[in-house]
């Protein structure tokens, strides 16, 4: 089990050299930085100093090498559009992007699982039936679509909850909350219903199915033939085996609510990371975008490296050892 | 003979279809003494099985008991609400099922498994059950019961994982195991072990046993009476010697050709041609007439019901042997 973890672990360092390389590729090579930084009107002279003083002289291997070292310590330069450190406009952005992403996979989970039970203990309820037609609704309505519906359902018509932004924010350390403050929950509500709807739905029927399955097992028909108590038949017995695909689907897409976010940011001017990176995009700011890909990365591959030791913790099956 | 532990009355199984309703076990009257086993054997798709589920309460949907009456213990039980009927299983009908490979929890120790039935059923504290559970995991022949308790079933073989099923049935002393093929699964050099201790721990507990089996060789040897069965309907019961030793009717004298004994007499063995016709396709009169050497008239036109001939109950209009 050590060797494992230690191998995943490496894996997830490989992965991240790799992702490094492609952002290093990206800084480098995608519009020249110091045409960026210059502006055209410069002499030639002051390219080839700039050019010098950057380091861009030097071979690949080094300026690449340089780069981890320096983005290992929290460097990625300044950023263009706001002449700052890109690592101080992050962690800016960071605390609402996580927020905005726990919130929904929160909800997520905490919906979508007993409605997946639900719907898979009784499978012909009127309530179930209900419940799987809307899902469909939920997994085919595109992201910013659901989100446009709920402003003006909420924040325009009813006036019950703020159409943009984050609220007030708290700041506890560098990190900056909007957990502690009413407007701060009540702007959370709708990005975060609009962006865990795909991924609810989505477990709500990776739940179902799996009781389903579940539940026509051996093991489940042999428990009820020793008299087991139909509760501790369905969320001690068949709960706990729906969990490995469960950890497994909410893993992996834990990766594309990160990715969803950029749009749900982008519909609730949620000044997140996802929001920063769409108008990096519309400038240009490299050093931003780079940096944007790191992170993001870096949460892929630590949440995969958690799902992986989650495995473990479900199934002993995979532990090894007394035998 | 008194208060047998099982009754079952006239069972009827039906599977309602969008045309037709297919009969599955019909008119099935037997009962099990107190401590007694009894074997219940048949071709694939005769019955067996959803006897035994509807007896447990687990017959699947869309299955269902159209008629007739089930006792337990002597309390009525086909008409029980699934809460009552939960605590009469496991408590006092127990349930072996074919394959101990997936019978078992793969994410809960044998001893969790054991410990949570145990507890379930019998009013004792986690120490008590615990003390409980690993008696039993000893006294079906698990070496080391104390470590082998907090292990998953995955760190046990096929025959262990089958005593485990074995002692999850009977830890809440059930007066009577509904144990469906629970052999066939398994490695042949451990079949017979774990006949030996299905029947050694019945005696010793004084459990009767509902043995489902296609292999007459265990019926032989460790069942009291056997029933044989055909398209869901008990064709022959009676003791095991007799049915054995004289079959009466065509079906089960079929059947028992398939024995291997040294001393066969030759002419009983005689093949049966044809296969068991499916649910939809049960013939009209003796369902077993269209394969049967000795058919006549009467035969495609009146179903015979269980009567006695000689020592036991046949349903043949032209049953083998002396004339009764
Ligand atoms: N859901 C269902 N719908 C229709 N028919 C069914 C259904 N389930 C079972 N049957 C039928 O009921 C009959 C009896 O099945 P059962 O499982 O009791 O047979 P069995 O005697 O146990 O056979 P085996 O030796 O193969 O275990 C079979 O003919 C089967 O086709
Ligand atoms: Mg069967």
């Amino acid at each position: 089990m050590i060797g494992f973890i230690v191998s995943r672990i490496l894996q997830s360092a490989l992965v991240m050299l790799v992702v490094g390389l492609i952002a290093f590729a990206l800084f480098n090579y995608v519009g020249d930085p110091v045409n960026n930084m210059l502006g055209p009107s410069a002499t030639s002279a002051e390219r080839a100093r700039l050019h010098a003083e950057l380091g861009l002289d030097r071979p690949f291997l080094v300026q690449y090498g340089d780069f981890i070292v320096r983005a290992v310590q929290g460097n990625f330069g300044l950023s263009y559009q706001y002449a700052r450190p890109v690592i101080d406009i992050v962690a800016e952005r960071l605390p609402a992007t996580v927020e905005l992403s726990l919130a929904a996979v929160f909800l997520a989970l905490a919906l979508g699982i007993p409605m997946g039970i639900y719907t898979g203990i009784r499978p012909s309820a009127p309530l179930a039936r209900v419940l799987m037609g809307l899902s469909l609704v939920g997994i085919s309505l595109p992201t910013f679509f659901t989100g446009i519906v709920l402003i003006v359902l909420f924040a325009i018509v009813l006036k019950w909850l703020p159409p943009f932004g984050r609220g007030e924010v708290v700041a506890v350390g560098w990190w900056s909350t909007g957990l502690l403050t009413l407007s701060g929950l009540k702007a959370l509500i709708l990005p975060a219903i609009t962006l865990c709807l795909f991924q609810m739905t989505l477990i709500m029927r990776l739940v179902r199915s799996a009781m389903l399955e579940i539940m026509r097992t051996d093991y489940i028909r042999f428990a009820m033939a020793r008299g087991l108590r139909m509760s501790s038949v369905h969320f001690r017995h068949a709960l706990k085996n729906t969990l490995v695909p469960v950890v497994t689907i909410t893993g992996l897409q834990m990766g594309s609510i990160i990715a969803f976010a950029v749009i749900t940011e982008t519909v609730f001017q949620w000044p997140g990371l996802g929001l920063l990176f769409i108008q990096a995009l519309g400038f240009g700011d490299i050093p931003v975008m780079a940096a944007y890909l790191v992170f993001v990365s870096l949460m892929f591959v630590a949440i995969n490296l958690l799902v992986d030791l989650l495995y473990f913790v479900i199934d002993p099956r995979l532990r090894t050892g007394g035998g | 003979m008194a208060n047998p532990v099982l009754v079952v009355e006239k069972l009827r199984i039906e599977f309602p279809q969008r045309r037709r309703t297919l009969v599955a076990v019909d008119d099935v009257s037997f009962a099990i003494e107190r401590g007694e086993v009894v074997g219940v054997v048949g071709e694939s798709g005769a019955g067996k099985s959803l006897t035994g589920a509807a007896i447990i309460g687990l017959l699947r949907a869309p299955g269902r008991i159209a008629a007739g009456r089930i006792w337990i213990d002597g309390r009525r039980v086909d008409n029980l609400d699934p809460a009552a009927m939960r605590r009469v299983r496991g408590r006092v009908v127990g349930a072996i099922f074919q394959d101990p490979m997936t019978s078992l929890n793969p994410l809960f120790t044998v001893g969790q498994q054991l410990v949570e039935t145990i507890r379930t059923h019998l009013p004792l504290d986690r120490a008590a059950a615990r003390d409980r559970a690993v008696a039993l995991l000893a006294e079906v022949g698990i070496p080391a019961p104390g470590q082998r308790f907090d292990q998953y079933p995955h760190q046990f073989s096929g025959g262990m994982r089958q005593r485990v099923v074995i002692a999850l049935a009977l830890c809440a002393e059930p007066k009577l195991i509904i144990a469906d093929e629970p052999t066939t699964a398994l490695d042949v050099s451990i079949q017979a072990q774990i006949v030996a201790l299905l029947k050694r721990l019945c005696q010793d507990h004084g459990t009767a046993v509902m043995l489902v089996t296609h292999d007459m060789g265990v019926i032989a040897e460790t069942a009291d009476r056997v029933a044989v069965m055909y398209t869901g309907r008990i064709v022959e019961l009676g003791r095991v010697a007799e049915v054995i030793g004289t079959p009466r009717h065509p079906y089960a004298a079929g059947l028992m050709a398939s024995i291997p004994t040294i001393d066969r007499r030759q002419e009983r063995l005689f093949q049966i041609d044809g296969a068991m016709p499916p649910l939809a396709a049960i013939p009209a009169g003796c369902p077993f007439h269209p394969r049967c050497p000795r058919a006549i008239a009467r035969c495609r036109e009146e179903r015979p019901d269980l009567a006695r001939a000689g020592a036991h109950l046949v349903a043949c209009w032209l049953p083998l042997g002396p004339p009764s």
